[in-house]
């Protein structure tokens, strides 16, 4: 399984990106007794058979990468979920989008940290291509919203290592301050 | 630190895009593109990419463009970065950690040496094939 929460975040919200999706919504809730993390995408989707095959990690998407046939995202989290009595419900239609929603028991021994929120959040928003992605995160007492979008607009280019610092700082502060 | 608004956002960008304008004009001719593949977050990526823009602020270097892509096929040299000056080679180095990663601004980008022992010089065999 992965390290952490956040790297299996990484993992869905770049196949959304890949998927050609325009506007991703990253969920993310952390209670006393849950992880819950939802990713909902307006991506190009998946078919029943193209769903039965993501579990399987010796199948990735055609042209996704070249030359590579092997795909780790959706078998590590299935890995992770059933590990740790988490759960997994995948719902995807072909032309509309997909969205996932893992749900990881806290309190199990074997459940991968958060990792670094911030960080990730981060790195999702800067892969080419025009899309948007609204992190809304919740704990029980507290929660933010912060989206791609904004950030460019407040900020400029996401390229740019200067503007990259100050998104970093600013999704820091969001985090470190959320009430738990 | 303090939880800050995006007004509060937008009044350091103000700040910073000043001090920068003063220091470096030029246009942005650099590219740095992190490899972010499940092999490349497994094996560090987001802490190689945090050091590479952290040096970039701290060097002043406002003329390289920051991205992240998916997997390049070199999976067992992960966390690999591409890096493209003008009139030098493209390379992509693998095994970059957040210490490399620094090695890529200061010797890449700043003195135009390409760094020892880090450079992919071809793709993994079974990608050929």
């Amino acid at each position: 399984m992965h390290a952490s929460v956040c790297d299996t975040i990484s993992d869905l919200v770049q196949n959304s990106i890949e998927a050609g999706a325009s506007r991703v919504d990253l969920d993310v809730y952390t209670g006393p007794d849950t992880i819950s993390v939802r990713v909902t995408d307006n991506g190009k989707g998946m078919d029943q058979a193209t769903l039965a095959k993501a579990a399987d990690p010796f199948y990735s998407e055609s042209g996704k990468h070249d030359h590579r046939r092997v795909g780790l995202g959706i078998p590590l989290l299935l890995q992770t979920a059933e590990a740790v009595n988490g759960k997994v419900d995948i719902r995807s239609v072909p032309g509309k989008g997909t969205a996932i929603e893992f749900k990881f028991d806290a309190r199990h021994l074997d459940t991968p940290p958060l990792g670094d929120l911030p960080a990730t959040v981060l790195g999702l928003m800067t892969f080419s291509g025009t899309y948007d992605l609204i992190l809304k995160r919740t704990t029980p007492a507290d929660g933010y919203s912060v989206s791609k979008a904004e950030l460019v607009e407040t900020l400029g280019d996401l390229t740019e290592p200067a503007n990259l610092i100050l998104a970093r700082d600013f999704l820091r502060s969001q985090e470190d301050n959320l009430k738990h | 630190m303090a939880k800050l608004t995006l007004d509060d956002l937008r009044k350091l960008r103000e700040k910073k895009q000043k001090a920068m304008e003063k220091r470096d004009p030029s246009n942005k001719d650099v590219q740095i593109i992190v490899g972010m593949g499940t092999c490349g977050i497994a094996a560090g990526a987001k802490e190689t990419f945090n050091a590479i823009i952290e040096e970039l602020d701290a060097k002043g270097i406002t003329h390289v463009l920051v991205r992240q892509t998916g997997c390049m096929g070199l999976c067992h040299s992960e966390p690999t970065v591409e890096v493209l000056v003008p009139n030098m080679p493209a390379v992509i180095y693998g095994k970059v950690d957040a210490e490399t990663g620094k090695k890529i601004v200061n010797d890449h980008i700043i003195n135009k040496h390409l760094i020892d022992n880090h450079i992919c010089d071809k793709p993994a065999m079974d990608i050929v094939r």
